[in-house]
């Protein structure tokens, strides 16, 4: 019968622990060899598209149509999320306006919110799922059906035809669909306060615009810019880089929504940050 | 259109020995798996080679390498005299103008009608064309595939086999001079397997391209082949014409030609 020895046991142990030690190490330094691979395959997409877009043959038809699919496709989405937004702030800040009676204050507040922040941040989220969503999904389906290598072998670059386009239709599409928004959330506005209360269209409107200044307007309209930027790279990046299998499609679109709906939100600190400073 | 009812006999046909494409020890790996161990091969002038082999073998990778899809670890391509690897951008999207690529999944554009699928490459290749020599091009291409009345069809809206002969249509619209074909018939019922197989003679015929075909099928080989490579386990395995693969007594071929 074989002889227990504790010593050989603790040491068993000990040299057990040990390999475990050494493989999540192992493993843990793979995944930041990961990470920064992935960050450095971003950058060098990043510069692969911002070079190609600078580069001469822009693809004029194809970034108009896509201009189409980006802004006056997201219309019906963003008229009803604007209005709903307006009504919503309305509905919600008017009992506390009144409790101070300061319901004079409310077409004020309500517009510089919306301007400013709700506006901006809502319609890019909601352009985050739709937009980023379907670019991811249709660029992975394309990459999946060889579609995209079907367009290289034919000559013709994919980041310029596919890429660029799509990155610019949002990058200038997103913005005009903010104003959009921020419009009819005024307008939802003056609805909501009509609810309750009475209040003429020029009255409201006037209380609105008077409680806006310049400085409101610009770093809002601005941070817009980067958001369609963020949501146009982010779904392209994702889709163009998605794997063979049909899973791939899914993943691609359900990663862009995250990865771009969380830079949407960091973009905005770091422009609330910028426009503090001013 | 091109008649599906003539001779398949592709190998009676005089091959002219020029090579058009050259592969010298190509090696192409992914992770620690090695696809294609040492492949070498020569596609002449004229000719239909057909690259035989089971799912697996590294025959999709092989020409996707010639085209530089995938980059090759190791060995050269060359194609019409130029080392492919070698190419810079530029260059390498002049060679590609003259080889045609017909993808097993068809790959047409899902966004685009027929007619869109195919101006897509004519207007970038062959820029100096009008819209009026463009449309005569397109129809006489649709004819040649059998699918005049196709013209404004959204890609979903086709059988597998319209999708594959739309595909090739797409192809020989900008005229290459080389085909690569990955794995034609695939997917496809008997019948237009062999109207598949029958339209690749016409277009070697027609078109004068030089083709490689890559596939499993036996009959697509029977039809279309002048001569066949088969690859097993990423390495040149046999070379020659069909009758030598017919009379072959080595299982691994036996198993194909039974």
């Amino acid at each position: 019968m074989k002889k227990f020895n504790p010593v050989l046991k603790v040491k068993n142990i000990a040299t057990g622990q040990s390999i475990r030690l050494i493989e999540k190490t192992i493993a843990k330094t793979a995944e930041a060899g990961n990470f920064l691979t992935n960050i450095a395959d971003v950058f060098l997409f990043m510069t692969r598209v911002t070079k190609e877009a600078f580069s001469r043959n822009f693809e004029f038809k194809e970034f108009l149509r896509q201009c189409f699919q980006v802004g006056y496709k997201s219309l019906p989405l963003i008229s009803v999320t604007g209005v709903i937004m307006g009504l919503v702030l309305t509905i919600q800040a008017r009992p506390a306006l009144l409790s101070f009676g300061a319901v004079s204050m409310l077409p004020g507040m309500v517009a510089v919110s919306l301007i400013r922040e709700m506006g901006p941040v809502i319609t890019a989220l909601i352009c985050a799922g739709k937009i980023g969503s379907g670019m991811g999904a249709e660029l992975g389906s394309m990459k999946v059906s060889e579609q995209i290598d079907a367009m290289e072998v034919s000559s013709t670059n994919p980041i310029k035809f596919l890429i660029v386009t799509r990155v610019l239709a949002a990058t200038l599409m997103i913005p005009l669909l903010v104003l959009y928004a921020d419009a009819l959330g005024i307008l939802g506005c003056w609805a909501g306060a009509n609810i309750k209360g009475e209040v003429t269209f020029v009255l409201f409107f006037s209380q609105a615009f008077s409680s806006i200044e310049f400085i409101d307007f610009i770093p809002a309209l601005v941070k817009t810019f980067f958001f369609g930027a963020v949501i146009g790279f982010v779904g392209c990046y994702k889709g163009y880089t998605a794997g063979r299998g049909t899973e791939s499609v899914g993943i691609a679109a359900n990663s862009a929504v995250v990865l771009s709906s969380l830079l949407v939100i960091i973009v905005d600190l770091i422009a609330v940050q910028i426009t503090d400073m001013l | 259109m091109i008649s599906t009812q003539t001779a398949p006999c592709a190998s009676t046909e005089k091959v002219n020995l020029k090579e058009v494409i050259e592969i010298n020890n190509l090696r192409k790996g992914f992770g620690s798996e090695d696809v294609l161990i040492n492949v070498s091969l020569n596609l002449y002038s004229g000719e239909n080679l057909v690259v035989l082999g089971k799912s697996g073998s590294g025959k999709s990778v092989l020409i996707k390498c010639i085209v530089r899809l995938l980059e090759p670890d190791d060995g050269t391509i060359n194609v019409l005299g130029e080392n492919v690897s070698a190419l810079d951008h530029r260059s390498l999207g002049e060679l590609r103008k003259k080889i045609g690529f017909l993808f097993q999944s068809g790959a047409l554009y899902d966004s685009m009608t027929v007619k869109q699928n195919l101006e897509f490459p004519l207007r970038r290749i062959k820029k100096n064309l009008n819209q009026k020599e463009i449309n005569e091009k397109v129809k006489e291409v649709l004819e040649n595939v059998g699918l005049s009345d196709a013209l404004n069809k959204m890609p979903s809206q086709l059988s597998g086999g319209m999708r594959k002969r739309i595909s090739l249509a797409r192809t020989l619209v900008v005229d290459p001079m080389i085909m690569l074909y990955d794995e034609p018939t695939t997917g496809l019922d008997p019948v237009t397997s062999n109207e598949i197989s029958l339209l690749i003679n016409e277009v070697k015929r027609k078109y004068k391209t030089s083709s490689i075909i890559i596939t499993h099928d036996i009959e697509c080989a029977r039809t279309s082949a002048d001569r066949i490579i088969m690859l097993l386990d990423g390495e040149v395995y046999q070379e020659g014409e069909l009758e030598k693969f017919e009379k072959s007594d080595d299982p691994s071929i036996k198993s194909f030609f039974k």
